[in-house]
């Protein structure tokens, strides 16, 4: 085969009159795709507490325990049974240990675990990274 | 002259993760070395056996960053296997997909590496920058650009549009592009040839006899492709040449991957523009019957094999993994034998070697002659009891 020396060097050259490659981050906004997986969010309302999330977590990160205050019991009914009310639950979500892989919002039968593109999650006081929601 | 023994590693700045290699020299010259593997043992074999088949994907995904699709598809495909599920081949083709993806990134990332070692730091840098457009494809694709969890147990979680399909497209003609020239760079400029050519040498006979496989053996003139040699996915159906080359040393192991660079290209088209209709998953039960299944892949780095033995409940009862580097490194020992103490670290950066894939530990006692097998709580106390021993405490943890 051939040899040519400096076959580099055009290219080079041509790059002088190129921008950057790297981006400005944190000056300039960092673009993600519409598919990035980010910090899962919580709706208590959608809730239904059958743990399905926590079960399936790889990285055990999140806890969904029965919140402090609840409903009242709606009133009976004449000649009805007595309903119960409907349960609340929190949502404690250790962001230090998720692995952002999202199986918990897809296995969630009700879609409580909601999905977003937050990525700049990073905390100097480790104990802002444990999120309860309510 | 008399002899000197010097370790390389476990902490050297030539090498990016901790292994040992004792080197016997005489001179300059390497008479002998030995690698000593378990520097970075993770315990994720045994880890898996306490986890659900569908937490082992998020698990496995992370025993390498590079070959993070290989080593989970490796893994579901077993899965599925024992549970005697069939996959839309739309899945398939999207496993395919995001495999041929991973390849270009995880060579384009190697021809770096190797420029990098040769000291030829322009190309490191361009093919650094365009192997962006490999992860942005990526990212666009499946959401993440490294572990991109697009398997799931029975198929794939996310589909492809025809909008990514043009984009995924665009990026691929613009690396095809810019590959032709780093071919061309990798062959006709006389730098990188003086510096690889003739660098850890290792004859066809010895590639057979040390069971090299991927690149590292196709470069000694080796017909060795999982590929090829037993197909799985789709790779049967789509059209594909198996680059080999007999120069027998680093330079061509340059050529091998960058030529399977332009293979990849040509298989990610005929994947893209193949894409039958149909569904993404197929259902598969939590719990598994009993069975017994290996698969193979061909990783970037050659040969993956994962066994996995189930037992009726939702956890396996037993998972292997053999990465591709473990195959490889008893070739390294040969190729170092004879050749100089400079050209070490090119010598091991010239196998893409992923350390903490192939980390293992088995625990033998000399005095009674036994081998043992620690549980996952007896191996998280021993660690904790360690530790305590050096000062910190990690049992309330």
């Amino acid at each position: 085969m051939k040899l040519k020396p400096a076959r580099m060097l055009s290219e080079v050259l041509t790059h002088l009159f190129k921008k950057p490659a790297t981006s400005g981050y944190p000056f300039e906004k960092a673009r993600v795709t519409a598919r990035f997986r980010g910090r899962i969010d919580f709706d208590s309302g959608k809730c239904i507490g059958c743990q399905m999330c926590v079960r399936v977590c790889p990285s055990k990160a999140i806890e969904i325990p029965l919140s402090e205050e609840q409903f009242a019991a709606p009133p009976v009914q004449q000649g009805q049974p007595a309903v119960p009310a409907k349960k609340q639950f929190d949502c404690i979500m250790k962001l230090g240990s998720c692995v952002y892989c999202w199986q918990c919002a897809e296995t969630c039968p009700k879609h409580a675990l909601i999905t977003t593109q937050d990525f700049e999650l990073a905390q100097i006081d480790p104990s802002k990274l444990v999120r309860h929601y309510k | 002259m008399s002899k000197i023994t010097i370790p390389l590693g476990p902490q050297h700045p030539a090498l990016k993760e901790p292994e040992n290699f004792m080197l016997v020299l005489e001179g300059e010259q390497i008479e002998n070395a030995t690698i000593n593997l378990g520097y970075n043992h993770r315990g994720m074999e045994k880890a898996a056996e306490e986890r659900t088949f569908i937490q082992n994907m998020y698990l496995l995904e992370r025993v390498c960053g590079i070959c993070s699709h290989s080593h989970t598809t490796c893994y579901v495909t077993n899965v599925e296997e024992a549970a005697k599920a069939e996959v839309p081949e739309r899945a398939l083709a999207i496993r395919v997909l995001v495999g041929e993806l991973e390849r270009v990134h995880s060579h384009l990332l190697w021809l770096g590496v190797a420029a990098y070692e040769i000291g030829f730091e322009t190309l490191f840098m361009y093919t650094w920058r365009d192997r962006e457009q490999v992860l942005d494809c990526l990212e666009l694709l499946s959401g993440n650009r490294v572990h991109y969890s697009i398997n799931t147990i029975g198929g794939v979680r996310r589909d492809i549009t025809p909008e990514q399909k043009n984009e995924v497209l665009k990026r691929i003609n613009f690396l095809e592009e810019r590959t032709k020239y780093y071919i061309k760079v990798a062959t006709e400029e006389p730098t990188v040839r003086a510096r690889a050519a003739n660098v850890g040498k290792l004859p066809y006979e010895v590639a057979l006899e040390r069971g090299a496989v991927g690149p590292t053996a196709r470069a000694s003139g080796v017909k060795r492709d999982v590929r090829k040699d037993a197909p799985y996915l789709l790779y049967d159906k789509l059209d594909f040449n198996l680059i080999t080359h007999d120069s027998c040393d680093v330079f061509g192991r340059v050529v091998v991957r960058a030529l399977e660079l332009m293979e990849s290209y040509k298989l990610i088209k005929q994947v893209l523009n193949y894409l039958p209709e149909g569904p993404l998953t197929v259902k598969v039960p939590p719990r598994i019957a009993p069975a017994e299944v290996v698969n193979l892949y061909e990783a970037p780095r050659g040969e993956d094999i994962h066994y996995l033995k189930t037992n009726g409940t939702d956890k396996p009862e037993r998972l292997k993994v053999r990465a591709p580097t473990l195959a490889n490194l008893q070739s390294v020992t040969y190729m170092l034998e004879g050749g100089w103490l400079a050209d070490v670290p090119l010598v091991i950066a010239a196998i893409d070697p992923c350390m903490s894939c192939t980390d293992r530990a088995m625990v033998y006692d000399r005095k009674t002659d036994k081998t043992q097998v620690y549980d996952w709580e007896d191996l998280r106390r021993l660690g904790i009891e360690a530790y305590k021993r050096k000062g910190v405490d990690f049992s309330k943890f």
